[in-house]
């Protein structure tokens, strides 16, 4: 871990710690940069390597693509609410749909599953940090970058307009003219250099930074969950990556990877990205297993029901993954062995979900439920994601299958699976986790709005596609017409209309999540220590945690070692009985706390190597030397990361401060 | 074994950069993967220009390969004397597997332009495409080690590695000997097993 002995000021208040650091000046350290030490002001978000902090810029990111990404999703529904819409062109409505899901998936559910486990891994295993604080940062930008990249081309002559699994060779020069498609490919590789970096750090920080005592199975299940995707990243990115090289070699230098007049093979990129796509979809949902697998013990006033099947399913769930991709390309003509194998493997992931949902539902039965908004929404999680898997299972038989592909019953599916399940579990996530992140709660009258308006419009949009999918309502259809719309129950016409007006409902629903953010962030109202009765590590500390999270690092001894420290077992009647409150078992563990707090320094390289990807990106499209400088950028700003000292150098603060060398570990 | 100043408290007792540096390179294993199969699938279509057989020089290759792990060699060498702390070895060793690493590069410069003199372009063929972007990965993260072995150098020298400085050679090390068994696998591949 990157260290240094003093922490910035303002933010520790051990006693052990030097009392008042004195401000502080830069000094020089490599070339023309000096070190930043700022810790308030813009500068201390900006070059900030704290994963906290990182942790909500990746939330702020995400929601913001979120946004962007609901817009796009509105535009498209409105061109599909009456027959023959002029809303969008053909052209435009191929950018929106293919924008709109590269948007959700990429810039909005994974940085937001990575918001959560950026902030919570290291507090849930008792760390004061992750494992490479520089690389977290890294990260960040890398995220920003690409998301930059992706949408810069909008106003540069058109996004891209292939679908987001971008088959080629429709994804060619010649299907696909504009520089979409080039910005898609250059900004998903600066993705999932994030991706990637941020797997590594994880799982480092997973294997190695937990609290003395913390075995693996003393880990709570919203880490473990978020570790398995992170091998998932490691794995599959960089299968993606190689699919994005070939493409982009296609498209810049002419190369014939999808040339099918030269005798290519139409099948290798579906294989490529299946290969990366299908444990991208369990990278998208898992996250949010894991974090209703931590909601819904607390509110139903009981230990989680099975943890190590909780814990091994996940990781079933993360092997298994890798063996059923092919079932995305039944309709494609793979041969009856192939269509068999991937059939059942498909039926057999089935499984280990089904046993999280027994889980889940069992950790409730018989619990004194309370109803918070987290509460909801993880119970809405466990039904509407079994909604969309019992629909996955239909997919799984291949003839079946071959009469949905492409329609709206695909849509619908995948939306119950990642609204119903990501994006549920996700917003479950900020009503437990808010007050802990910024020391105020959310309002529950507002978020009760906020979850049904949701969930009933949710239901209204993707539960109406079931029907015009089995109708045969094709996928990325942009105008339909009154003449085959049917007649009855089954009418196309009138279910576009009721899914459109659905999306309105969903989206006001999430309108009041923002409108409830900005409400609370005006509140006076301070939240309490703990305010949900939690089990784990993370509620351990103040709300919100200190710079350095732990004034002393707690010993494990088992799971749910906060719910251990605050309750005992009444051993004549067996029940649980409350022996301390939060803030005693916070006041016990601060007694004694560690002398010398290593937090890792601010650093400038993180953002410039980020942001010397874009220099590349669009040079590598327009003109190759404004690459080469992007790439001398990206040189300097390496050679200066790895100069940099992983502790800040004396004279990095202000010298006369005569408490400096005491503290020296 | 490598200075552990930095493995301290670890649950698992590697170090941080250890465990997170097989982490990359396991990674790095699917991205070759996916490079070889997708040789694998297209060496065999030239709709135009020669074949593998035509212009493949397997002495010649043979050789350059024979250089690259005899680098591997002088690698262990480097990360031997780092553990002693003995600089002048571990610079010495380092400069020699960065000019052994050279060599081999400037082989494959040789040979990808004596296959474009005979007719194999990057877009002549299916197979043009594919063997010169695997066989370019490969040159690629060579090229990527010789510049951060000469740099672990030129730092060295000044004394001004942060961290510990066995330690950071072991990295490298790791880097260049997984860099070199995929050369075993595409020599193999690529060069060995006739279409």
């Amino acid at each position: 871990m990157a260290i240094i002995e003093r922490p910035a000021p303002g933010t520790i208040t051990t006693p052990a710690l030097l009392p008042g650091a004195a401000e502080i000046t830069p000094s020089r350290t490599f070339g023309a940069l000096k070190r930043p030490v700022a810790s308030t002001g813009w500068k201390s978000w900006v070059f900030t390597v704290d994963h906290k902090k990182l942790g909500i810029m990746y939330g702020a990111l995400a929601m913001f693509f979120f946004i962007v990404g609901g817009i796009e999703a509105l535009l498209i529904r409105l061109q599909l609410a009456a027959p023959d819409g002029k809303v969008l062109n053909a052209d435009l409505y191929n950018q929106m749909f293919t924008m709109h899901a590269t948007t959700m998936v990429f810039l909005f559910v994974m940085p937001m599953a990575s918001a959560f486990a950026n902030y919570f891994i290291p507090l849930q295993i008792g760390a004061r940090d992750v494992a490479f604080p520089r690389i977290n940062a890294f990260g960040f930008w890398c995220l920003l970058a690409g998301g930059i990249i992706i949408n810069l081309s909008w106003f540069l002559g058109g996004a891209a307009d292939g679908g987001w699994f971008m088959y080629a060779p429709n994804s060619g020069p010649v299907f696909s003219p504009s520089h979409g498609v080039d910005f898609w490919a250059l900004g998903l590789q600066i993705t999932g250099i994030a991706s990637l970096t941020g797997a590594i750090n994880l799982i480092v920080t997973v294997l190695n930074m937990r609290a003395p005592g913390m075995t693996l199975m003393k880990v709570p299940v919203f880490t473990w969950m978020a570790t398995v995707v992170q091998f998932l990243l490691l794995f599959a990115m960089p299968v993606i990556t190689v699919a994005l090289f070939l493409l982009m070699f296609q498209r810049v230098f002419g190369a014939q990877f999808f040339d099918v007049a030269a005798g290519a093979d139409p099948l290798l990129w579906q294989h490529l990205f299946w290969i990366f796509g299908h444990p991208e979809v369990y990278i998208l949902v898992l996250p949010s297993f894991g974090i209703i697998s931590e909601v819904l013990p607390v509110f139903s006033r009981k230990p989680l029901f099975g943890y190590p099947f909780v814990v091994f399913s996940g990781a079933a769930i993360g092997f298994v993954g890798w063996g059923v991709w092919a079932h995305h390309m039944f309709a494609s003509g793979l041969g009856p062995v192939s269509v068999a194998v991937f059939s059942v493997a498909t039926m057999a992931i089935a499984v280990p979900t089904g046993v999280k949902i027994i889980n889940w539902t069992l950790t409730m039965w018989g619990g004194k439920l309370v109803f918070t908004t987290a509460m909801k929404y993880a119970i809405g999680l466990v039904f509407l994601f079994t909604v969309g898997g019992l629909s996955g299972v239909t997919h799984s038989i291949a003839p079946s299958d071959t009469q949905q592909t492409d329609t709206y019953y695909i849509v619908a599916h995948f939306h119950y699976v990642l609204f119903g399940g990501a994006i549920l579990g996700l917003f479950s996530g900020m009503y437990y986790w808010w007050p802990k992140m910024f020391g105020k709660m959310l309002s529950e009258r507002l978020g009760s709005w906020n979850f049904w308006l949701t969930v009933i419009g949710m239901n209204l949009t993707f539960g109406p596609m079931h029907i015009l999918g089995l109708q045969g309502q094709p996928r990325r259809m942009y105008v339909w017409t009154e003449a085959r719309a049917g007649e009855g129950f089954f009418n196309l016409a009138f279910w576009n209309l009721v899914a459109t007006v659905g999306s309105f409902v969903l989206a006001l629903g999430v309108l009041l999540f923002i409108i409830n953010v900005w409400v609370t962030a005006r509140k006076k109202e301070l939240a309490p220590l703990d305010p949900w009765n939690a089990r784990s590590l993370e509620w351990m500390t103040s709300n919100p945690p200190k710079e350095h999270n732990f004034d002393a690092i707690p010993h494990v001894a088992h799971l749910d070692e906060f719910f251990h420290r605050k309750y005992e077992e009444d051993t004549s009647t067996h029940s649980m009985k409350q022996v301390a409150t939060a803030e005693k078992v916070l006041e016990d563990l601060e007694r004694n706390p560690d002398t010398n707090i290593h937090m890792p320094s601010p650093s400038y390289w993180p953002i410039v190597l980020a942001f010397s990807l874009i220099p590349i990106a669009l040079g590598l499209i327009y003109s190759i030397p404004v690459a080469i400088v992007g790439g001398a950028i990206l040189l300097y700003a390496m050679y200066g990361w790895s100069l940099e000292p992983s502790v800040a150098e004396e004279s990095d603060y202000e010298a006369g401060h005569n408490g400096h060398g005491a503290h020296h570990g | 074994m490598a200075d552990t100043t930095h493995a301290h408290h670890t649950s698992t007792g590697q170090s941080n950069v250890k465990l997170g540096m097989w982490m990359f390179l396991g990674s790095e294993c699917l991205l070759f993967g996916g490079l070889i199969s997708t040789y694998l699938l297209y060496r065999g279509r030239v709709s135009e220009g020669p074949t593998p057989s035509q212009i493949f020089d397997i002495p010649f290759t043979s050789v350059s390969s024979f250089v690259l792990l005899m680098s591997s060699l002088t690698m262990v060498l480097a990360v031997s004397a780092a553990a002693k702390k003995d600089d002048r070895g571990t610079n010495l060793w380092l400069v020699v597997t960065a000019m052994l690493g050279a060599t081999f590069v400037g082989g494959q410069v040789y040979e990808f332009t004596a296959f474009y003199n005979e007719g194999l372009g990057f877009t002549t063929s299916l197979f043009g495409s594919s063997f010169y972007t695997l066989t370019g990965f490969h040159g690629v993260h060579v090229t990527v080690g010789i510049i951060m072995l000469l740099a672990l150098v030129a730092i060295n020298k000044r004394s001004k590695v942060p961290g510990s400085k066995a330690e950071t050679v072991e990295m490298l090390g790791l880097y260049w000997h997984f860099v070199d068994i995929i050369w075993i696998i595409i020599f193999t591949l690529v060069y060995l097993i006739p279409v």
